[in-house]
């Protein structure tokens, strides 16, 4: 297997199982936050306000860690480096 | 299949190129500008107002109140910047289900732009209320060991506020289009008004995380601060304390 289709045969599949995998620990983690929170927000409904607004930032918070393998899943897609270099050897060796 | 739009060239006046982010956004700008001044060219302050000056002042309201609640001081200086990015993320995201609009949004050069905007409006929102030495010597906190963390820290916040939004629009707009291909158009439609709850969330928590930010960077004079929102809530019940 040359080194085009092996780049890219790897590529795509780390980029699929980066995200796969990489999205089921902050979903659970979100999971329980929200269960928390439903759980305050029936023990003190006048809090309710504040509660909501903690767990949306508690939620972004810990959804940064889905978002860097979002971000390295996407770069892995549109912008590989090794990609775009095997290319251009590819494109050279064609035109020698 | 369209990514972006930046990379969707909708003219070519004699300027250069301009892709569909920049046109779209100007679309939002304009929208949001006449509308306002068509409102707000007669305001009154009686009894009667008209329905739009009464949405228009429901929403000021909402904002100025979270932000108050968030920052735990007036909420004039930052209801600009914190309300411009509200207002703009939603306007956008909200205009996601007109047929032919692609939000500016839903493009990684707008949030990172937005994104940019709130890292810099940290330090200065507390270099202007506490000072530079002040507001530097947060950074050492707990010890100055922790340094290149803090600082790696606030950058990897403001990517992950960039990337959030980003993903979020650009993923609804997408499964929309790649929907359209498989099934008939109601699914496609309801991916879309889903579209619009969760383009009204990202808008709330942008703003939301943008005034969190400032706020742990603007802690200075919090008794007087907190003299003044005591003034500003309504009376509850006084406090009795037995001997």
């Amino acid at each position: 297997m040359d080194a085009m289709s092996l780049i890219a045969m790897a590529s795509i599949v780390t980029a699929g199982l980066t995200i796969a995998i990489g999205s089921v620990g902050p979903a659970l983690g979100e999971g329980r936050a929200l269960s928390q929170a439903l759980q305050s927000i029936a023990q003190q409904p006048d809090e309710a306000n504040t509660i909501t607004r903690t767990l949306f930032v508690g939620l972004a918070m810990v959804e940064s860690t889905a978002i860097y393998c979002f971000v390295v899943s996407m770069i892995l897609i549109f912008a590989n480096p090794f990609w775009n270099k095997v290319i251009a050897a590819g494109a050279a060796e064609a035109a020698k | 299949m369209r990514i972006s739009p930046d990379s969707s060239l909708f003219g070519q006046p004699a300027t250069g190129p301009i892709n569909d982010t920049i046109v779209f956004t100007w679309v939002v700008m304009a929208l949001m500008a006449v509308g306002s001044w068509l409102v707000t060219r007669r305001l009154s302050t009686g009894p009667k107002i008209s329905r739009w000056q009464n949405l228009l002042e429901v929403i000021v309201q909402g904002m100025r109140q979270q932000i108050r609640e968030v920052s735990q001081q007036a909420a004039g200086r930052y209801l600009p910047f914190v309300g411009s990015l509200f207002l703009f993320i939603a306007v956008s995201n909200l205009l996601g289900v007109v047929p032919g609009f692609r939000s500016p949004t839903g493009s990684l050069s707008t949030t990172t732009a937005l994104a940019l905007c709130v890292f810099v409006a940290v330090p200065l929102y507390g270099i202007a209320q506490q000072g530079v030495g002040r507001y530097l010597k947060v950074y050492l906190q707990p010890s100055p060991f922790m340094l290149p963390f803090n600082i790696i820290g606030e950058a990897s916040r403001t990517l992950a506020l960039a990337v959030r939004l980003f993903g979020n629009v650009m993923s609804g707009a997408m499964i929309g289009g790649i929907l359209l291909a498989v099934v008939p158009i109601v699914i496609p439609t309801l991916m879309d008004v889903l579209g619009l709850l969760t383009g009204m969330i990202q808008a709330y928590i942008f703003a939301i995380l943008a005034m969190v930010y400032i706020a742990s960077g603007t802690q200075a004079r919090r008794k007087r601060e907190v003299r003044m929102a005591e003034k500003e809530k309504p009376d509850t019940e006084p406090v009795t304390r037995s001997a």
